[in-house]
């Protein structure tokens, strides 16, 4: 399990970073979700997998008396998500409206605020 | 010492940017209500500040649940000053943005904004939770990125994206930094960490997590390989918020690296040369910027990074005395770059451009106003007594007990810098005889603004003029606070048991 999350989150990373460094703006916010959601397995996976053993008490043990899975993480993904979620869709709209006021997708051609007013 | 009123200035500043909300197409109520309410939460940003500074560091557990595990917001000295220039910064802008933003901007939830940008900025400063960090970090960018976007000029949507996809990328990079931490400790509190993190065997990966934090921060406080995207953005939006930003956007970078760099990655050599070099790097590339520009935003946005390199540097020494140059350069730096972006927007309001080249005669046009620029430009420069001033006598001693001689040239050259740009400005603007620019087809000028208004754009710069002259000649009691900020940062052991409850941890 571990192996298999290692390889979906180098894929993701790689992929989410090759997004970036294209020229295009959508290309870009695509890179930033695919990294965004490799970040999220990362917590998963760095938070330690535990198969099997929800962190859940019976009523008549006092203590755990097993190893059970951090549920840490899970809150961490869900908040980091939820951010995420919201900060892309802004930034999906900011592209669609720079497109229009600009008329352009390549991100070389955004260079009117580098020159001298 | 615990003590649930310290998270008082987030929650009053959560109940006014929801009340602004509530009053959406009230403009003019909204514009005086901001301002009262600015007003309130600079005195309750004083009275924790008096609090805290009698009483020592005072500590809540969200929901009561005990320190390593809850959420802990912490106010030490550090922390409540940050507040209270926080809320200085904000009174200011808020007055200022009475006559400067336009009704375009106000009709889409202005104020609602910058109430929501200062909630984030004072919860970013008061907790003491990694992931909480994070979580502040992010209401303060997406505040931001509505600040910078609203009213959407075509130059402004530019500078936003470029804004807004670097620091998405910084976001991601905290978060990777986080992961990391977590894994290797299993800890999420800051106090907690500060302890776990020093008995770790494997200091490779302790390193490369300190590196990945080093990243997400120096893109938002914009240091050497990491600020392309401030120059090419803060100059876009309108005065008003480009002060805001200027003033305190970035100094939440450099107040986060202070903490992590002084709490959790403690003492380690490669982290020292790497900080080094970067602020040796910023201070020249931003001071290099500033005189190659003509632009009054640009040139000011190039100073904010060259003095984000002095803070750095300081931090990069490491010796307390550099510290204390570090904390007293950002309580003087938030007070004065706010200013400086208010003063460009002036200058800007009474000429209608922003270029050097095109600008002259101020002051034989307006002598006092002059004057009154005078202060916050010659503050920055650091000439003696005023505010900037002292914090490089810190660097300097600092770095000579630390034998950084390199860093301590490289201080030297930038206030230089800082000094021959700021020359220019002077004499161009101010004192070179004026040329008749074209007059702008539908810009109202200066002169013909209600009194109003007029007394809306002079009273902020004003007021912080007045601080910044504060901090510059009753320097010692500033001296008294950043000695005893810096204290507790090099030892942070008070800290660390205040926070876990804990007794003699030194050990």
């Amino acid at each position: 399990m571990e192996l298999l999350l290692i390889f979906i989150i180098g894929l993701l990373h790689s992929a989410g970073i090759y997004m970036l460094l294209r020229r295009s703006m959508f290309k870009m916010i695509i890179g930033l979700i695919l990294l965004g959601n490799g970040v999220n397995l990362l917590i998963f996976l760095l938070g330690k997998l535990v198969k099997g053993h929800p962190p859940v008490i019976d009523e008549s043990a006092k203590v755990f008396s097993e190893i059970y899975a951090d549920p840490l993480p899970q809150a961490l993904i869900l908040t980091a998500i939820v951010i995420g979620f919201g900060l892309q869709s802004f930034a999906i709209i900011l592209i669609k409206r720079v497109y229009k006021v600009l008329g352009t997708d390549d991100l070389d051609e955004l260079n009117s605020t580098d020159e001298e007013i | 010492m615990s003590n649930i009123w310290i998270i008082s200035p987030i929650i009053f500043q959560l109940a006014s940017a929801v009340v602004l909300l509530f009053l959406w197409s009230f403009t003019k109520v909204q514009k005086i209500l901001s301002l009262l309410l600015t007003l309130f939460g600079l005195g309750i940003a004083i009275w924790i500040f008096i609090l805290v500074y009698h009483q020592g560091i005072q500590v809540t557990q969200a929901g009561n649940w005990s320190a390593p595990f809850g959420i802990t917001f912490v106010a030490d000295a550090f922390a409540v000053t940050l507040v209270l220039l926080t809320a200085i910064a904000g009174f200011a802008v808020s007055v200022f943005s009475f006559g400067s933003i336009s009704e375009e901007r106000l009709k889409f939830g202005y104020y609602p904004m910058l109430h929501f940008l200062l909630m984030g900025l004072q919860g970013a400063f008061l907790t003491g939770d990694i992931f909480n960090l994070y979580v502040w970090f992010e209401v303060i960018i997406i505040s931001s990125f509505v600040l910078i976007t609203i009213g959407g000029k075509k130059a402004q949507l530019e500078g936003a994206i470029k804004y807004v996809a670097l620091n998405l990328l910084a976001s991601v990079f905290f978060l990777i930094g986080i992961a990391f931490l977590y894994g290797l400790t299993g800890s999420l509190n800051m106090a907690d960490l500060a302890i776990i993190v020093q008995k770790i065997e494997n200091r490779g990966l302790v390193n490369v997590t300190a590196s990945l934090f080093l990243v997400a921060f120096g893109i938002k406080s914009a240091v050497f390989p990491l600020y392309f995207w401030l120059p090419a953005s803060y100059h876009t939006p309108p005065p008003a918020v480009a002060a805001i930003f200027g003033g305190l956007l970035t100094k939440v970078g450099v107040y986060a690296m202070v903490r992590t760099f002084t709490l959790i990655f403690v003492g380690d050599e490669f982290l020292g040369i790497v900080l080094s070099v970067m602020a040796a790097l910023t201070i020249l590339s931003g001071g290099l910027g500033a005189l190659y520009h003509e632009h009054i935003g640009k040139i000011f946005g190039y100073f904010i990074i060259c003095h984000i390199g002095f803070m750095m540097a300081g931090l990069g020494m490491m010796t307390e005395m550099a510290i204390v140059g570090t904390i007293f350069y950002l309580i003087h730096d938030i007070i004065v770059k706010t200013n400086l972006f208010m003063v460009s927007g002036l200058i800007l309001k009474i000429n209608g451009t922003q270029n050097i080249k095109a600008l002259g005669g101020m002051y034989t046009s307006y002598p006092l106003l002059s004057l009154l620029m005078a202060i916050p430009l010659f503050s920055l420069v650091g000439i003696p007594p005023l505010s900037g001033f002292w914090a490089k006598i810190f660097f300097i001693q600092g770095g000579l007990e630390a034998s950084e001689y390199a860093l301590v040239a490289f201080v030297i050259l930038g206030s230089f810098l800082t000094l021959w740009v700021i020359g220019k400005v002077w004499a161009e603007v101010f004192w070179k005889p004026g040329i008749n620019l074209p007059v702008k087809a539908n810009g109202i000028y200066f002169n013909e603004l209600g009194k109003k208004e007029q007394w809306a754009y002079v009273l902020p710069i004003i007021f912080l003029s007045m601080i910044s002259l504060y901090i510059g000649f009753w320097a010692e009691n500033i001296i008294v606070l950043a000695k005893q900020i810096a204290g507790e940062l090099m030892d942070p052991s008070l800290y660390i048991e205040t926070v876990l409850g804990l007794k003699n941890i030194k050990s």
